[in-house]
């Protein structure tokens, strides 16, 4: 699910702006580390994880806005590489500041007092936490498809994604909408870093290690497609789990093979469309 | 063109003469430089004249390094025969892997190369028996006529010259200039007649061999090998020394990795925090020189003309 809140952020970036954001790792990884500083800050007010949790988001939308505004939005008009390496400069960036702020040990945050127990289900226990997570993700996507399927906001979201000069010409601010569109991703990505940080050891490397995991989610369900990014996390995440059971060794080679075979066979993923020429 | 070969002659020279200083520290960064810049203006082949954007070059890199040190290590095969493989192994693993990137373009092509470079890293990684998985494959040793870092050097100044030598041939050979006409317009090169994907894929293997040369010369170098050669972000860095120096250049990555690889020696030296200043400079590159540090220097030429 986590892999979901994030990839999904990854995927409605690509399929509106077209543009693959490796600094959607960073973004995550800064929404830990920010949870992290905004708990220890807060630790006398009840309800603090939840206060954090939705600042650090807050904030790494704003930032993801910010940076969309002031310098991807310049780099549009230029090829496609040129985005590309923006924004792996930005994972470096990020990256060392994460580094010169928080130091580089393990850092961890405990889990917020309502889900600190387990439940029972066919006899098995699982943590509330991470039943709240998938409770929650799938909440987070019910929302999503209904903004994009049934609301004029949507209606335009998607229209951008067919023909953003069209648009434009209908009178739409494009660049507007790029800036938001580039928001709430970030917005996802920092959600999904923040709500991991009670069950992941925050470390530096994570954006490096997520923003792989993710880029396979997105190109086994299909680059933009909504559904598909859910597909894709499924998927990932059964062949991770068995794969693990299976074949340990060969669990890792079997993902990238997974992607490979898909990027052969529909590069456009399982459920996505191709682009647009 | 002639002016240009005495510059490139009167830099061979200057080259040769390096070791004379005696300082172990230039030897070493003049041979790490010269690698890293074999490997780059190989990517380079794809990516500036061909118009193939590889995320995977870390793969060949790799696959040349590991063929030659397992095969000296592990069959005892002698050094000459040993570095020899690499290349081949580096065209095979293009062979196969090119088969299927050819087929898709842009950003698909882009994460279809990542796809197949992880595969590749997570097999390295993994098969502990063959390549020692995680803590790497160590204790590569020299052949003895090669066993100082002077000698090391001109081997690979020789290895790199000859190299560099042959890709600009193939560059500026019919074969090349179709590539660059490829690059400019597939579609019309392919109304022409033109069996584009095959010269993307003899383009995709002859940038994996070359690439594969500069992996074996690395292991043998360094003395050791790690997985990490073959992680993804190897492969982002040495396109980023192809951008920083010039990719639509033949020398700009050579010039790329020379820049990067000194600027790496004299930040370490002082900070931790080289990551943040080399991704400042891209991002300032990205903006204000998207034709890098060559393409600059073009556009400043020109400009002077001009002006007269």
């Amino acid at each position: 699910m986590f892999l979901f809140l994030i990839a999904s952020g990854l995927s409605l970036i690509f399929g509106i702006l077209r543009v693959l954001n490796f600094a959607h790792g960073s973004f995550y990884m800064v929404g830990a580390y920010l949870t992290y500083q905004f708990t220890s800050q807060f630790i006398q007010a009840p309800a603090h994880f939840w206060l954090a949790v939705l600042l650090s988001s807050i904030s790494i939308a704003v930032i993801g806005g910010v940076i969309e505004r002031l310098f991807l939005s310049r780099l549009y008009i230029r090829e496609e590489l040129n985005q590309l390496l923006f924004t792996y400069s930005l994972v470096m960036i990020i990256g060392d500041f994460a580094k010169i702020i928080w130091g580089t040990g393990h850092l961890s945050v405990s889990r917020p007092a309502i889900f600190k127990g387990a439940v029972q289900i066919f006899g098995q226990f699982f943590p509330e936490y991470n039943i709240f997570i998938i409770i929650l993700g799938l909440g987070i996507a019910f929302i999503f498809w209904v903004v994009l399927n049934r609301t004029r906001w949507g209606r335009i979201i998607r229209a951008a994604a067919l023909d953003r000069e069209m648009l434009g010409s209908l009178g739409v601010n494009v660049k507007l909408l790029f800036t938001i569109v580039f928001t709430i991703g970030a917005w996802l990505a920092g959600l999904g870093g923040a709500l991991v940080s009670p069950i992941a050891a925050i470390v530096p490397g994570m954006d490096v290690e997520i923003i792989i995991n993710v880029f396979i989610v997105v190109v086994i369900g299909g680059l933009g497609s909504f559904w598909g990014t859910l597909l894709g996390a499924l998927v990932l995440g059964q062949v991770i789990s068995f794969g693990i059971l299976i074949l340990p060794r060969l669990a890792i080679v079997f993902i990238y093979v997974l992607m490979a075979v898909v990027l052969i066979i529909r590069p456009w993923g399982l459920l996505g469309r191709p682009l647009p020429r | 063109m002639a002016k240009q070969n005495w510059l490139l002659l009167i830099l061979i020279v200057l080259l040769a003469l390096l070791p004379l200083s005696e300082s172990r520290f230039y030897i070493f960064l003049g041979t790490d430089i010269l690698i890293m810049g074999l490997f780059a203006v190989s990517l380079n082949l794809m990516l500036g004249y061909t118009g193939l954007v590889s995320f995977g070059q870390a793969a060949y890199f790799g696959i040349g390094a590991y063929t030659c040190a397992l095969l000296m290590k592990k069959a005892s095969v002698a050094f000459p025969f040993a570095f020899v493989a690499a290349p081949i192994a580096g065209a095979a693993g293009a062979l196969v892997i090119g088969f299927f990137c050819i087929r898709l373009t842009q950003i698909y092509f882009a994460m279809l190369t990542l796809a197949f470079s992880q595969i590749v890293w997570a097999i390295v990684f993994k098969w502990n028996s063959l390549t020692g998985g995680d803590t790497g494959l160590i204790g590569i040793n020299f052949p003895e006529y090669l066993d100082s870092s002077a000698r090391f050097y001109y081997f690979t100044l020789g290895v790199v010259v000859l190299s560099l030598y042959l890709l600009r041939q193939i560059v500026n050979s019919p074969f090349g200039r179709m590539l660059t006409t490829i690059r400019e317009n597939p579609e019309r090169t392919e109304f022409i007649g033109i069996n584009v994907k095959l010269f993307q894929l003899i383009a995709f293997m002859i940038s994996g061999s070359f690439a594969a040369i500069s992996g074996a010369l690395f292991g043998i170098f360094n003395h050791s090998l790690f997985p990490d050669l073959l992680y993804w972000p190897q492969s982002a860095e040495v396109l980023i020394m192809s951008i920083l120096g010039g990719m639509y250049s033949f020398f700009g990555p050579l010039v790329g990795a020379a820049v990067m690889l000194y600027l790496r020696m004299a930040v370490t030296s002082k900070t931790q925090y080289w990551p943040l200043i080399m991704g400042t400079i891209l991002a300032l590159l990205l903006f204000f020189f998207p034709g890098g540090i060559l393409g600059f220097l073009k556009d400043l030429r020109i400009f002077a003309k001009w002006k007269r």
